[in-house]
């Protein structure tokens, strides 16, 4: 057994055993309760830079499919687990995730009082923290914490994009589309739609359910021109989601204002709030954040709920967005900005994460509507 | 959308008595639901007839009827109260069925009564298994196989196409009750037909087997505005086979990926919507192949189930609260967790603990039927437990069950014949959970386990893992077992009892203990806080592991802890819960903070907002005094538990634990036989002849002295477990041979037996001063049946008013005595105006809540306050008040739960719940006790009469009003003789061993509506059990004493006379 110290930048620490990869690992502590779905979150490009606590009490259980990651490689610094499996039961399991683990050099650690950690940050906020199965004294751990550089100002979402565009043509596997559920054929919806989809750290999933709902899909850099992606001739265009902190990226605004108009927007968590931005809203720090699988999303129009995915810290201000602007939905929880839409342009946003991946489905409506306006647009012509 | 106006008046109906498959979880469900209907300020009327519940309390509703759940006494109740809706969905299958029927017979239409919660069409849909296939096929889920058959040849047929193994389930029956797995054609035919007889409706579903597939269940919320959640995903350990009330359950669901789980949850929301559940809780069960995800749907409830009064605990989302209100028009945004207190109802609690669910069965009560699991449900009760981890929630589930193991083995317990390995594995039993263990120590591994039980190798591998941990503590003693081995064993769930049994030099539980606290390895207390700890929760929910920071923060408010009474079992039920409840109750009304330790997920009593802190856990010695630690109560009330708290007495005496109420010397006395005579000599009172056996030849010598028939049982028993009445040496033999562990420590107490006594119970309280009779209740079985087999009545009818007050006065001495702080039951025997004191009990009891219904006083508040200091005198309570009309309780019996075992009263109790019926005569009263208990007394027809010689006398007034009431006579010779002796028109017929047609086939055809059939004798068991058996599987009443006779023809004319009337308890 290896033993692992995990020292949080004021001076907090919690003694755990190494599980993955060893050496040591420096980030962001953040916590997320969904209590299925771990590969995924490995693998979603917004965790870059962070030290994800799984707070659900087993981890590893199934193992790991690949099919249901969310990118190529993890991104997550290192997993901090209660109980892990080493051995997975499940009949998808292509290998253990301790496998996975090893073999792309992730660091986790176990057995560490998870739910003392996630009390702490949820009353002190994520900070900096470093897990280290070198390093095992405490203070000059948390030291190493407190010289690492904070989430504030830092464009990760450059480091996370792809640098080349690309087409993403694989949808959902066959036995795990929601068609059975959907009520009218996916496939006809898309009809072809080629949506350009800007990468910030885009999940596999957003793609997935775009070529899902026949969707020709287009993958670019996140600092492609607004000329240049109008160029590629989208019928719509897609905002990701993505790691660090929004205000960093001024270019993507700029970007943003080109394409208003011009071709339907639609964006998810950070491009929520890049579109938010580019309308001339402002973010602000939320006290601490929502990262679950569980959060109610209300429907301001219908009040219908939807049970949500969340990832993020920051939300978008109401009051900061002018007047053709219209919130769609809010959080059940807290009550801030959940959805947007332009009043009289093509654009919208969510900040959940509607292609789940992990998390419920409720808001795969949002694909839907989406690819319908890309329809309607194309079938008058031009925006 | 805000709650209705247009509705004011809310029936809401209960579930009538507890029996097996249907349990106090309705109470739980009931009594939340009508606190948030009243909290909304509407009229709420309920009707049940169980009178042990907490919703039947009368202060809980406005209108409480304890009526017959029947559709006559329906009519009357809603014709009197004009309820605008019914909300039929709290109260199990019992509710749902009778609001279905309410509506067939036009009362709803008639009264303009709005069902709520569910549809008719719902519930029809989810319930007809045909109906429910279709709309499953319509949104694409496959259902099992399967096809409905009303004859054994149809079902003959079916089977050709589902295969073998089969299923079998009987149309319309609780818990699957006569359904089974057959294998072959032999069983399958004798399956089929037991179904057939048992569905209401003569039908049987067939089945294909999904035998070894993965089982889960979801626990779902909708409102009407079409918003859907998932309260809680739950994962049988034992895979599809095992009825789910039957199986051990863990939530959340441990071995589903994302994918597959988000798979679930969309067609659970699905599977609602086809059903067309518009508000409410509803509970879905699928099968999932191991092999390769496929999913069929099992079933579902659209009604608040077991299974969501175990999600509720397990989440902290408290779905019957939320399903009432949602019915009443809000949605599920509109609501707010109670928990966090800042979020609103509709989210999906997240849980970063595992609980685990663990029925407590009670097989060894029905001698003959065998301890097999299969999908009919046989379990009583069960335990819950939360850890941080499964095998930590596993271990302390399993030492909550209070079967004599303290965590998954380890701890003293036999484990199960070798040489039955592999076929105990394979077969399902309440034991193979320790089979595991025993194989998995002999070195098989987990692939083998698997393939013999089909358990998922992830929960194998967790319990191979415990075995590894052992054998790092096993090379350990006390004192080089460093605070971090300590610590890992605690955290996998290990009791300080099993450290003593791994541990190299075996120390004492004192020394662990004592160790551990040197150590600093102390138990931490968590929040069940829905949502992970992502919110601060405002709800003291909590439970214990072993982690690095404790959330309890005691406040330092004067303090009462009150012990549960943790699983259900026979014997120990829901009465119990009520107690410790009103205890609650009336200690928060006297200022305390109240602080409840229980571990039962059906009661009441675990409700978060039943006590001010609730502590989800084990009720042993380690886990209480760890508690007591940290709260540091001003006094622990031990009395309204029953056996499991009591048992507790002396271990926290010791530990210098202040317990409120009656000593724990005081009840040694009480139960210990020689104590006690010496007790009753300085009272002046008898009991009969008696002696305490140590030895086999001891007992023979005893029972030479006080002469037979003599009743025998262990020491230190509850509910009559191991009592036998004797009729001779032989008997005695045979009796102590299966009693083995007759030892100094386990004695073996005989007492002359009392033939053809009346035998009568007193509830008392006392603060020490004055003692008040609270109910002086008549059993209708004679002396021998266990009072808690037996219908009782208050007020007497069969003795003088001379004899009372000699209970009167027996029972003020011997709680003066005794120094009863609080409730005492006092069982006696009226023999020839003499009066025996049977025994005591310095505690609540059983009848508690019954009385309190008689008399109006909720007599366990009271004696509670008792216990807190406060005098009788100071509560103003110096008498019962007098009784309006009768009051007779009566017991059900899950014999058809168990086919093989014997059918007959005894010493040894085996109801599982009861019923109470109210009425201006005697008649009138025990006729609504048998409607309430599903005895539907016949009011024509032919009485079948079977007698012994010492009965004959007293069967002729019986006789002649039944044919009076214009029964027609049936009996077999010896019965008929003596009837015709006495002038009656008798038939006469053969008993079944004496040739064609015999008693049976009568009953069989119908001939019979009624059967008196008293024991006689060991010659003519085969007879009595044939005719029982066949009464029972024809549903017609078999009544198998003289008294229970006499009091059945009160009934009958008193249902022959029409107009049993209802009445509320606040009428009174």
């Amino acid at each position: 057994m290896t033993q692992a110290l995990l020292a949080l930048e004021d001076g907090r620490y919690w003694w755990g055993r190494a599980v993955g990869a060893l050496g040591e690992r420096a980030g962001e502590v953040v916590f997320n309760t969904s209590m299925t779905g771990y590969g995924e979150i490995l693998t979603d490009p917004s965790y870059r830079g962070q030290l994800v606590t799984l707070t659900a009490a087993h981890i590893g259980n199934y193992g790991v499919d690949l099919a249901d990651l969310e990118d190529a490689q993890p991104w997550a610094e290192a997993l901090i687990v209660r109980a892990f499996s080493a051995q997975p039961s499940n009949w998808r399991a292509a290998e253990s995730l301790s496998q996975l683990l090893q073999r792309r050099n992730v660091m986790a650690v176990a057995d560490l009082d998870t739910r003392a950690l996630t009390r702490h940050i949820r009353a002190a906020g994520a900070m900096r923290a470093v897990l280290s199965t070198e390093d095992l004294n405490p203070e000059s751990l948390s030291a190493k914490a407190r010289a690492i550089p904070t989430m504030e100002g830092r464009d990760l979402a450059s480091t996370v994009g792809t640098r080349e565009i690309y087409t993403w043509t694989e949808g959902t596997p066959a036995d795990w589309t929601l068609l059975q559920l959907a009520p009218e054929p996916n496939q006809a919806l898309g009809a072809g739609a080629h949506v350009l989809v800007y990468d910030f750290g885009v999940k596999r999933n957003t793609l997935r359910r775009l070529v899902d709902l026949g969707c020709q899909v287009t993958v670019v850099p996140n600092a492609t021109s607004a000329a240049d992606a109008l160029a590629l001739n989208p019928d719509g265009v897609l905002i990701s989601n993505g790691p660090g902190d929004p205000a960093t990226l001024g270019y993507a605004v700029e970007t943003l204002r080109g394409l208003f108009g011009k071709v339907p927007v639609f964006g998810i968590c950070l491009g929520h709030q890049l579109i938010g931005q580019a309308l001339g809203g402002t973010t602000f720090k939320l006290p601490f954040g929502h990262h679950a699988g569980n959060h109610p999303v209300c429907d301001v129009k219908t009040g219908k709920v939807r049970i949500t995915a969340q990832n993020h810290g920051f939300a978008l201000d109401t009051t900061s967005l002018p007047r053709e602007v219209e919130v769609t939905e809010i959080s059940g929880n807290d009550r801030t900005c959940e959805g947007l839409r332009h009043t009289t342009l093509p654009i919208a946003s969510v900040q959940y994460h509607p292609e789940a991946g992990p998390g419920p489905h409720d808001g795969d409506e949002h694909f839907r509507t989406f690819v319908h306006s890309l329809r309607v647009q194309t079938a008058r012509g031009s925006v | 959308m805000p709650k209705r106006t247009d509705i004011h008046t809310i029936l809401v109906l209960g579930a009538g008595p507890i029996v097996i498959g249907q349990a106090c979880e309705f109470d739980y469900s009931g009594t939340q639901a009508i606190k948030a209907l009243r909290e909304e300020g509407y009229r709420v009327i309920l009707v049940n007839s169980n009178p042990a519940t907490i919703m039947t309390d009368p202060a809980l509703a406005e209108r409480t009827y304890i009526e017959p759940l029947d559709v006559p006494t329906l009519a009357e109740i809603i014709a009197r109260e004009r309820p605008d809706a019914l909300l039929p969905t709290v109260g199990g299958q019992t509710a749902l069925n009778l609001a279905m029927d309410l509506d067939k017979a036009g009362v709803l239409e008639k009264y303009q009564v709005e069902l709520i919660g569910a549809s008719t069409k719902a519930i029809a849909t989810a319930e007809d298994r045909e109906l429910f296939k279709e709309a499953m096929n319509q949104i694409g889920l496959r259902s099992a196989h399967s096809g409905i058959a009303r004859s054994l040849s149809e079902a003959e047929t079916l089977v050709q196409a589902t295969g073998y193994p089969s299923i079998i389930r009987p149309s319309y029956t609780l818990g699957g009750s006569g359904g089974g797995i057959a294998y072959n054609a032999e069983d399958f035919r004798r399956i089929v037909e037991e179904g057939l007889a048992l569905s209401p409706i003569g039908e049987v579903l067939i089945e294909e087997s999904l035998l070894g597939w993965k089982e889960y269940e979801l626990e779902l919320m909708r409102d009407h505005a079409g918003n859907g959640v998932v309260v809680c995903s739950i994962e049988n350990f034992d895979p599809m086979g095992v009825h789910t009330g039957d199986s051990i359950t863990v939530a959340p669901a441990m071995t589903l990926s994302d994918r597959e789980y988000q798979r679930l949850r969309d067609m659970g929301l699905a599977i609602m919507d086809a059903v067309g559940v518009a508000t409410g809780g509803s509970n879905v069960q699928f099968a999932v192949n191991p092999a390769n995800g496929d999913v069929v749907v099992i079933e579902m409830n659209p009604r608040v189930s077991r299974s969501s009064a175990l999600a509720s605990k397990a989440t902290g989302f408290p779905i019957a609260k939320i399903a009432a209100k949602l019915a009443v028009g809000y949605t599920l945004p509109e609501l707010p967790n109670d928990i966090t207190r800042s979020t609103p109802a509709s989210f999906e609690p997240a849980l970063d603990y595992v609980v685990v669910k663990i029925p407590r069965w009670n097989f060894e009560k029905f001698p003959g039927s065998q301890p097999i699991l299969g999908t009919a449900m046989k379990s009583v009760g069960e335990a819950m437990a939360l850890g941080r981890t499964f095998p930590e929630a596993l271990q302390k589930a399993l030492r909550s069950l209070e079967n004599g193991h303290m965590g998954w083995g380890a701890d003293g317990v036999a484990g199960p014949p070798l040489e039955r390995l592999r076929e105990l594995l394979i077969t399902p039993t309440p034991q193979r959970i320790f089979v595991i263990r025993t194989a998995l120590e002999l070195g098989w591994s987990v692939d083998d386990v698997h393939a013999l039980t089909k358990i998922d190798p992830w929960f194998l591998r967790q319990l191979a893992d415990l075995l590894k941990l052992e054998q790092r503590i096993q090379a350990e003693s006390l004192d080089s077992l460093t605070a971090d081995l300590l610590r890992e064993a605690k955290r996998a769930g290990y009791s300080d009892v099993q450290l003593t049994h791994l541990l190299a030099d075996s120390p004492s539980q004192r020394a662990v203990r004592q160790r551990r606290i040197t150590l600093g390895v102390l138990p931490t207390y968590h929040h069940v806080d829905t949502c992970a700890a992502e919110f601060p929760a405002q709800t003291p929910y909590l439970y214990s592991s072993y982690e690095t920071e404790s959330e309890a923060a005691p406040t330092s408010r004067r303090k009462a802890m009150i012990l549960g009474g943790g699983p259900n079992r026979i014997g120990q039920g829901l009465e119990f819960d009520y107690c410790c409840c009103h205890a609650v109750f009336a200690l928060r009304e006297l200022g305390f903070e109240t602080i409840m330790v229980n571990c039962n997920p059906e009661t009441v009593s675990t409700d978060y907002d039943t006590a001010d802190r609730l502590y989800f856990e084990p009720l042993t010695l380690e886990d209480v005094l760890n508690i007591v630690d940290v709260e540091q109560p001003e006094g622990v009330v031990l009395q309204f538990g029953g056996q499991t708290p009591l048992k507790l007495a002396k271990g926290l005496e010791a530990a210098g634990v202040p317990l409120w109420g009656t000593s724990p010397e005081a009840i040694d006395r009480a139960e210990d036989r020689g104590q006690f005579g010496a007790v009753l000599a300085e009272c002046g009172l008898r009991a009969t002849d008696y002696g305490s056996a140590t030895s086999w030849d001891e007992a023979r010598s005893i029972a030479q002295r006080i002469g037979y028939p003599i009743m025998v049982r262990p020491s230190y028993v509850l509910g009559g477990q191991g009592m036998a009445i004797i009729h001779n040496e032989e008997a005695l033999d045979a009796y102590l041979h299966a009693v083995t562990s007759t030892s100094p420590e386990h004695p073996v107490l005989l007492d002359r037996f009392l033939d053809d006594a009346t035998e009568l119970d007193v509830d008392a309280v006392s603060d020490g001063e004055r003692v008040v009779i609270a109910g002086v209740m008549e059993q209708i079985e004679r002396a021998g049946i266990h009072s808690g087999d037996s219908a009782c009545v208050m007020p007497t009818v069969g003795i003088s008013p001379a004899v009372e007050q000699q209970l009167h006065a027996a029972t003020v001495k011997l709680a003066q005595a005794l120094n009863v702080v609080g409730l005492m039951n006092v069982q006696y025997a009226v023999k020839d105006n003499t009066v025996y004191v049977l025994e005591v009990n310095p505690r609540a009891s059983r009848s508690v809540p019954y009385v309190a219904k008689a008399t109006g006083v909720a007599w366990a508040a009271v004696a509670a306050k008792v216990m807190a200091g406060q005098s009788l005198r100071e509560q103003d309570i110096s008498a019962a008040p007098d009784l309006v009309g009768y009051h007779v309780k009566e017991v059900v019996l899950p014999w058809r739960r168990f086919p093989g075992a014997k059918i007959a009263l005894g010493p040894e109790m085996r109801s599982t719940g009861e019923a109470m019926g109210s009425g201006d005569t005697f008649g009138a009263a025990f006729a609504k006790a048998q409607i309430g208990c599903g005895r539907v007394l016949p009011t024509a027809g032919a009485a079948f009469l079977s007698v012994n010689d010492n009965d004959k006398q007293a069967l002729l007034p019986i006789a002649q009003g039944l044919n009076e009431l214009g029964f027609k006579l049936i009996a077999t010779s010896g019965t008929a003789d003596f009837l015709k002796q006495h002038g009656l028109n008798v038939e006469t017929i053969y008993k079944v061993n004496e040739g064609r047609p015999n008693a049976a086939d009568y009953i069989i055809n119908g001939a019979v509506t009624l059967v008196v059939n008293t024991p006689l004798g060991q010659t003519s068991i085969f007879d009595e059990q044939a005719i029982r058996q066949t009464a029972l599987r024809q549903n017609v009443v078999a009544i198998t004493s003289i008294a229970s006779a006499q009091a059945a023809v009160d009934a009958i004319r008193a249902l022959c006379a029409g107009g049993l009337g209802v009445r509320a308890l606040q009428d009174a």
